[in-house]
């Protein structure tokens, strides 16, 4: 789940940012599902189960690391 | 006849002018749905349309097993969250977070406005950076001793034994240098927390990651900030920044139904 060619260290020491198709999914993940808020009742579903992602990403890591083209090639242009 | 529910991606402080759904530019969100807000009680949300066939609880399980559907779902959300908060102070909604309807998130956004409110005067006019430190294990080799008195057998097991100490001293030096890196960018930002280290494998790094933080950071130390984090870089270990980012890290659960999760799992 890395950046292809090098793009990491296009990442700015300061400054712009970075458009949202080029950020790591990792870094991502760490934040959309330990962060932001969470609010409970009157909810259809929220990921009270980050246990249940975390394994599945467990078990994805192999295929991820094969395939190698998730993260930064994925555009939604 | 499909069900549907409303997938909320992020709740904004109202501003004088209520955004237009023209100003959204055609947005799309999680399962290519238009972004539509809701304005209510000096409160902004953003949110769209999704198949509970898709959104639904046992859909969402098999769905999550997926990386391609977790890639587009998070990238899409991370897409509606950055163009609002490049317009205000706004927080974040946790991936997936889907409401039965409208009324159910003007509910919300009236009873918990106060702590809405809060939240986004935490977040004003600051932003999230993410910095991550690895070490990288070949920094410390171990020392050579002379071995020609030993039989080959011993000479191993001793070297073996020598290399695990210094691993593990290498290890420690690294946790202890991670806490004085850690402190030290948590004194120019208002606000900090630890992520979990990252898998070697997800994040794609040699080494131990040792810190995986996040900091919230005045705009206007910025320029401090990133001059900090320069000045860190050095012998035996790699430092990452990232962002920046929306404040994800840092709107604070709003209501917490749940324990921190993330200190729980394996």
């Amino acid at each position: 789940m890395t950046l292809p060619d090098g793009s990491r260290d296009a990442v700015p020491a300061r400054g712009g940012r970075l458009p949202p198709e080029r950020v790591a999914l990792v870094d991502l993940l760490d934040r959309l599902l330990a962060g932001g808020v969470v609010v409970s009742g009157d909810l259809v579903l929220s990921i009270a189960d980050i246990d249940l992602v975390r394994i599945s990403l467990r078990a994805l890591i192999t295929s991820v690391r094969e395939s190698d083209t998730i993260a930064g090639a994925r555009r939604h242009e | 006849m499909v069900d549907v529910g409303t997938y909320l991606y992020a709740v904004a402080l109202g501003q004088d002018s209520p955004p237009s759904e023209g100003a959204l530019g055609g947005l799309t969100g999680v399962a290519g749905g238009p972004v539509r807000v809701i304005s209510h009680a000096g409160l902004v949300a953003y949110v769209s349309a999704v198949p509970l066939t898709e959104f639904g609880e046992e859909p969402l399980r098999r769905s999550l097993e997926d990386i391609d559907w977790l890639g587009e779902t998070a990238r899409a959300h991370h897409r509606v969250v950055e163009a609002v908060a490049a317009e205000a102070p706004t927080a974040p909604a946790r991936l997936v977070t889907v409401y039965r309807g409208e009324t159910q998130i003007r509910n919300l956004m009236e009873q918990r406005r106060d702590d809405f409110l809060e939240a986004l005067s935490r977040i004003a006019g600051r932003q999230e950076w993410g910095v991550k430190v690895s070490a990288t294990p070949s920094a410390a080799p171990p020392a050579e001793e002379p071995a020609s008195q030993r039989s080959p057998g011993t000479a191993y097991l001793k070297k073996r034994q020598a290399g695990l100490r210094t691993r593990e001293e290498a290890w420690r030096q690294a946790v202890v240098r991670a806490e004085r890196i850690h402190d030290l960018l948590s004194s120019v930002a208002v606000a900090s927390r630890r992520h979990r280290a990252q898998d070697p494998q997800l994040s794609g790094r040699e080494g131990w990651m040792v810190l995986n933080g996040a900091y919230l950071v005045d705009e206007g130390r910025t320029e401090e900030f990133g001059q900090v984090v320069e000045e860190l870089r050095g012998e035996g270990i790699d430092v990452e920044l990232t962002g920046p980012w929306a404040p994800y890290s840092f709107t604070a659960p709003v209501e917490t139904g749940e324990a921190e999760v993330r200190d729980d799992a394996p």
